[in-house]
């Protein structure tokens, strides 16, 4: 199934509301956008580059901050590049960490190229191969109320593929500085600079 | 034979792990290789430690910013080849300025016997540099613990990208036909 037909705006603002304690780690391209569409906040970690580790920040982070839930929000051509990931995720199995692949089947940042999920990897095989506790599949809006519970549940390492339509939308520009994005999330923790 | 870690002239071994926990490292991660077997055995072992083994180095680069934004320490272990999984990915720790603490053991170096790790070997210290990176490397026993003190403190109290190369003089030749 090549991507889908759900708002990947809506999906993004659904899984954000009342984030509560909520930490979250954006993948490189539209995923950053949508989440800085939802609302800009101290505890977001944009990725601008670095293609693939959206998910290993997100396991780091979890690692480090377990009584919070981890969202990780990633697209399918970020995740591919971090195939491994879900195998060094998948034995550490962190409680609070949740990762959600928007899945449009595209790379939709360098010109709507038929992605591997758009010609037949399916995430969700991947993960329940690699030992994920949960794994969902999202097509429909009403999916996305009970995976933001889950999300905040920070009962089971657990994934999310959510089949967006591949469209590009008006970009939505995350902080592009490095350094004041690390530094006001660590503060927003309590931590210092360094 | 494989080297005996008692021995004194292979207490770097231990060193190795001292100076990590010493300098306050909660996350260990690492693709395996037999020069960091007895650091990778300790924090394995460490229940202040968590170990987390890699399919592939540059998942060590994200999953220490995560640690570091959630307030932790950690340091990255692997070989040599390594390094040239990282580069793309250490831009990520160059522009955030996120330490990093890279520990590398050296194949390429010295008596090597397997020729195709050369390229790679010759070109480590080089692209570490030009990804930003501080880079020391220690051939002797002794001189392990104070790089790798030294190269934590800038790490962690400078935001910087620092890497220690063990030489293969330090480690010791691969016996290669048994």
């Amino acid at each position: 199934m090549s991507g889908g037909t759900l708002d990947r705006r809506a999906v993004v603002a659904g899984l954000l509301r009342d984030r509560g304690e909520l930490l979250v780690v954006s993948g490189l391209g539209s995923p950053s956008y949508d989440v800085m569409a939802a609302g800009d906040h101290d505890l977001n970690y944009y990725l601008w580059a670095a293609m693939g580790s959206a998910m290993t920040v997100g396991l780091g982070l979890a690692a480090a901050q377990p009584h919070r839930p981890v969202l990780v929000v990633t697209g399918d051509g970020e995740a591919l590049m971090g195939f491994g990931a879900l195998a060094t995720i998948a034995l550490r199995k962190p409680k609070n960490l949740s990762i959600v692949i928007l899945d449009n089947g595209h790379f939709g940042e360098t010109g709507m190229q038929p992605s591997h999920a758009g010609r037949g990897i399916e995430f969700t095989r991947v993960a329940e191969a690699c030992g994920f506790p949960a794994v969902a599949l999202v097509t429909e809006r009403e999916g996305i109320a009970p995976l933001r519970r889950r999300v905040h549940a920070m009962e089971a390492l657990n994934l999310a593929v959510v089949k967006i339509e591949a469209v590009n939308l008006p970009r939505a520009l995350p902080p592009r500085d490095g350094v004041y994005v690390k530094n006001r999330f660590r503060m927003a923790l309590g931590h210092r600079p360094s | 034979m494989a080297p005996d870690p008692a021995a004194p002239a292979q207490a770097w071994r231990q060193d190795v792990f001292d100076v990590l926990k010493a300098a306050g490292v909660k996350h260990v991660v690492y693709v395996p290789d037999a020069g960091h077997s007895t650091a990778i055995r300790l924090a394995e072992a460490d229940p202040e430690i968590q170990a987390v083994v890699l399919t592939t180095e540059e998942e060590g680069i994200g999953y220490l910013a995560g640690a570091w934004l959630g307030g932790e320490r950690g340091a990255l272990l692997m070989q040599s080849s390594g390094v040239g999984n990282c580069i793309n990915t250490l831009g990520l720790a160059a522009c955030a300025r996120f330490p990093l603490l890279m520990v590398v053991t050296m194949r390429g170096d010295w008596a090597e016997f397997n020729q195709h790790q050369n390229p790679m070997g010759q070109a480590t210290e080089a692209a570490l540099k030009l990804m930003g990176a501080m880079v020391w490397r220690a051939d002797e026993p002794r001189d392990v613990a104070p790089l790798l003190r030294g190269a934590a403190t800038m790490a962690f109290e400078g935001d910087g990208l620092c890497a220690l190369l063990l030489g293969q003089r330090l480690i010791g030749e691969k016996e290669w036909v048994k």
